[in-house]
């Protein structure tokens, strides 16, 4: 039986989960605030999904367009959002992702230059200017290098390869959290008055994702089991493009920089599709035919409008689901991409040099001289803790969120390049205000870890199921009842589906070790899995309408009143409790400049 | 269309181990990783691997199959005949965990004593730089460096010679090449290169080069540079003696 004496534990001011860029710049500014911080990953420092990242960060710098200010900005994602965003989050990030961007530069980043000198930027979905800060294809392994770097010389402990399971509130608020190491599966014990939250989203509820195996939603499920609120959990993003073939990289994600640099969306027809699918909220904004979107990738921007492939990601997956579904697809259940007829070879592989090889070596097709096949992934969920704007606190004192394991800021879809960004941004503001709580962390009863203990050490006293046969029947029921199309009876048979494999996930047993038993791993992540799905199913059962990334086929339209209207997670014992809740409404200054140029 | 594999993995602690054989059904397209994973799934879930993208981009699934220093991720089990058993064992320079995972703390702990980057003051009154594109380009190729410690397995100073304690290795010599060509740096690291980072050791056989799946120029554009700049920093002083001397 585990004891709470036999524990290792630390003390800390600040505690960040999640070493991603969201977790890296949390710990970064803490560290500046003198804080004493530790830094917990899942994996090995710089593996966080921050590496993947291909396409850019967004900041209205107007390196390239003088004239892209924060307000451009927040307009742009407050419209791909379905003007459902968190306001003044969107109008924050807007307004500090500049800095943010410059401060990584002073670190030591890398971007590409623009002829003068400075940062370039590229243009992406739903972005009104050139506007994503870029390193190539591989922005992201660029930022998390240089956050990495400059964090492992700020004095931050970081804790490899361990895995919080336990948050613990004492009084009332945060008082530590529970983890064991990978390595030797020992337990260790974290005190502590203010944990972040920087654990990233759920893709890997999904069986089709572009995200790995750390992607269980952990963060999500920890506040939720330490009584905080969830919101927006029915907007999950299914990125357009991610790879369909052969069957082992399904899922595998394509940049939307392939987009961004020309490429067009093609049916089986050779039809460009997208010209079909142009929402009314974007009428105006984009190219109305071939030549003009042609023009305007030939570098023509000022009398050009940008090509209707570079819609919002919601709007580009439904269109490639529905030419799929109405027989227009590709051999392998996909749509084409098409940037060799459009580029020279070394513009492709310049400008998209991990594509090109990604391709090559996985799928043995040359994309400086053949069509990829391409169809959505699940990517990135929109949903998450509930914090306040400023602070990024939670409703649980203490603990905070930033990144993609926070909601709000995107609505109901967000924009390519706003999450490097958002992570920076909010990071940075949750690292500097954890540091408020600093002090001794309340006591948490031995009782209460005993019992942590010994819920995470269970699976090894049964002779029961595998765990990876309970993820993948997970994977299976999200997929087919809570993907990118929904619908009532879909959604009311993965709630009753979850339902039964909450009791499977409680029954799995595993052999081995504790030292690094990956079996052992995927017992403890079940929970997670399972509550951020039924989260998921629940909250887009709730709303009757579809907006963003969240599409219902039995209310296939927007409903204005549900616009600004949250569906709020919350525990209650053992119960999942949905409600309603209106959002402040969006001050008249800030909707004066949503409605500009329209 | 799936044909049954032999696959003969590492399975074992620091105390040791053996290869043990596994048969996976593999479909169009797969690579190592997922045979690896089918087994995981099917047969043997506490085996140890580390993996996270899956597409060549965060340097995690690292071992060696039959004997070649590899990304599991992008190596594609159709490389190998149909009747060949693809052997994976761990990366040799390392300590073993268990099974295909090792410890590689040690790359951590050189990366952290690399002294840190030191930008020139900002060229504009706003507080940015200005850099063109052909500055940035030699060491954004050393930052496509994806710590995946292929080159460290691979280089016998490390692999054979066991000089952990006084080579910081190639990985690491990348490391400090991104800030060395850096063209806002302006921190001298000759001398941790020079003592602490043992870049002597480094005889240039190129075998990092050749298993940087990333297809970094380790050795030429990164390692013999810094060379360069160790030998001047160390034998200019000298010449400038022997100038005065001599007049």
């Amino acid at each position: 039986m585990p004891q709470a004496s036999d524990l290792r534990s630390h003390d800390y001011d600040v505690v960040v989960i999640g070493a991603g860029g969201a977790g890296l710049r949390a710990a970064i500014e803490a560290s500046a605030q003198n804080a004493k911080v530790a830094l917990v990953c899942k994996s090995l420092l710089g593996k966080a999904h921050t590496v993947m990242a291909e396409g850019g960060a967004a900041a209205a710098l107007g390196n390239v367009f003088p004239e892209d200010s924060w307000r451009v900005h927040f307009r742009d994602t407050m419209r791909g959002g379905k003007l459902h965003n968190n306001w003044r989050m969107a109008q924050i990030h807007a307004q500090e992702a500049p800095d943010r961007i410059n401060e990584l530069e002073a670190w030591g980043a890398l971007f590409d230059r623009t002829p003068d000198g400075r940062i370039n930027q590229r243009p992406f979905g739903g972005h009104t200017y050139s506007r994503l800060a870029h390193v190539g294809d591989r922005t992201g392994l660029e930022m998390i290098r240089v956050l990495q770097d400059k964090g492992v010389h700020s004095g931050i402990d970081v804790h490899m390869e361990c895995t919080i399971t336990r948050l613990f509130v004492a009084g009332g608020k945060i008082a530590g959290a529970l983890a064991y190491f990978r390595e030797n599966g020992r337990f260790v014990l974290f005190r502590t008055p203010a944990v972040i939250l920087a654990t990233g989203g759920i893709g890997k509820a999904w069986q089709i994702t572009s995200n790995s195996w750390e992607y269980t939603g952990d963060g999500h499920a920890l506040a939720y089991d330490a009584g905080a609120e969830l919101i927006d959990m029915e907007f999950v993003q299914f990125h357009p493009t991610g790879m369909v073939w052969p069957p082992s990289v399904r899922g595998i994600l394509v940049t939307e920089g392939v987009r961004g640099e020309g490429g067009v969306l093609k049916n089986s027809a050779g039809e460009r599709f997208m010209f079909r699918y142009m929402p009314d909220m974007f009428k105006g904004d984009f190219a109305e035919t071939e030549a003009e979107a042609d023009a305007w990738v030939k570098g023509d921007r000022k009398k050009n409008r940008r090509p209707p492939e570079l819609l919002t990601r919601d709007v580009v997956a439904k269109a490639i689901t529905k030419e799929i579904a109405e027989g227009r697809g590709s051999p392998h259940g996909g749509v084409f991409l098409d940037i060799a007829s459009k580029q020279s070879p070394d513009f492709i592989k310049k400008k998209l040099p991990s594509m090109y090889h990604q391709f090559k070596e996985l799928a043995h097709v040359d994309i400086t001289e053949d069509a990829m096949e391409i169809g959505p992934t699940t990517h990135y969920v929109m949903g998450g803790v509930k914090v306040d704007a400023e602070t990024q606190e939670s409703t649980v004192p203490g603990l905070y969120a930033a990144g993609e394991v926070g909601g709000g800021m995107h609505g109901a879809n967000r924009l390519g390049g706003n999450s490097l960004s958002d992570l920076l941004v909010f990071g940075r503001r949750a690292g500097q205000n954890a540091t408020s709580k600093r002090g001794a962390a309340s006591a948490i009863p031995d009782a209460e870890v005993e019992q942590a203990m010994r819920e995470a050490l269970e699976p090894f006293e049964r002779q029961g199921e595998n765990p990876y046969a309970v993820q993948a029947a997970l994977q299976a029921v999200m997929q087919r009842d809570a993907g990118i199309i929904r619908d009532k009876a879909g959604l009311e048979n993965a709630l009753s589906e979850l339902a039964k494999l909450k009791v499977r996930a409680r029954k799995v047993g595993i052999t081995g070790s504790r030292e690094y038993n990956p079996g052992w791993h995927t017992a403890i992540d079940l929970h997670s899995l399972i509550v951020v799905s039924e989260a998921t199913a629940r909250a887009a059962l709730e709303r009757t309408e579809s907006r963003g990334g969240h599409t219902r086929s039995d209310y296939p339209e927007s409903v204005d009143t549900q616009a600004r209207e949250l569906i709020v997670i919350k525990r209650d014992g053992d119960r999942m409790v949905v409600r309603r809740e209106p959002q402040p409404p969006i001050p008249s200054d800030l909707m004066a400049i949503i409605k500009e140029g329209k | 269309m799936a044909e049954q594999r032999r696959l003969r993995l590492f399975r074992g602690t620091r105390e040791g181990g053996e290869l043990k054989e596994y048969e996976v059904a593999a479909g169009e397209g797969m690579v190592v990783l997922d045979a690896v994973h089918a087994i995981q799934a099917e047969q043997a879930p506490d085996l140890a691997v580390r993996w996270n993208c899956k597409a060549g981009k965060c340097g995690s699934c690292s071992a060696e199959i039959n004997g070649k220093p590899r990304l599991m991720c992008m190596t594609r089990m159709s490389d190998y005949a149909p009747d060949e058993t693809i052997t994976v064992t761990p990366m040799k320079a390392f300590p073993v965990i268990k099974d295909l995972v090792t410890d590689v703390s040690w790359n951590y702990e050189v990366n952290k004593r690399i002294p840190a980057f030191q930008p020139r003051k900002p060229d504009a009154p706003d507080g940015t730089w200005r850099m063109y594109q052909y500055e940035v380009e030699r060491p954004q190729e050393f930052r496509k460096c994806i710590e995946c410690f292929l080159c460290q397995d691979v280089c016998h100073v490390l692999r054979t010679h066991e000089k952990h304690d006084q080579f910081m290795g190639p990985a690491m010599l990348v490391r400090a090449a991104v800030y060395e060509m850096h063209p806002l740096d302006q921190a001298d690291r000759r001398d941790h290169l020079r003592h602490e980072g043992g870049i002597g050791f480094c005889n240039i056989t190129k075998c990092c080069t050749e298993v940087c799946p990333e297809s970094i120029t380790i050795t030429d554009n990164a390692i013999i540079p810094l060379k360069e700049r160790v030998v001047d920093a160390n034998y200019d002083p000298l010449a400038a003696l022997w100038r005065k001397l001599t007049g």
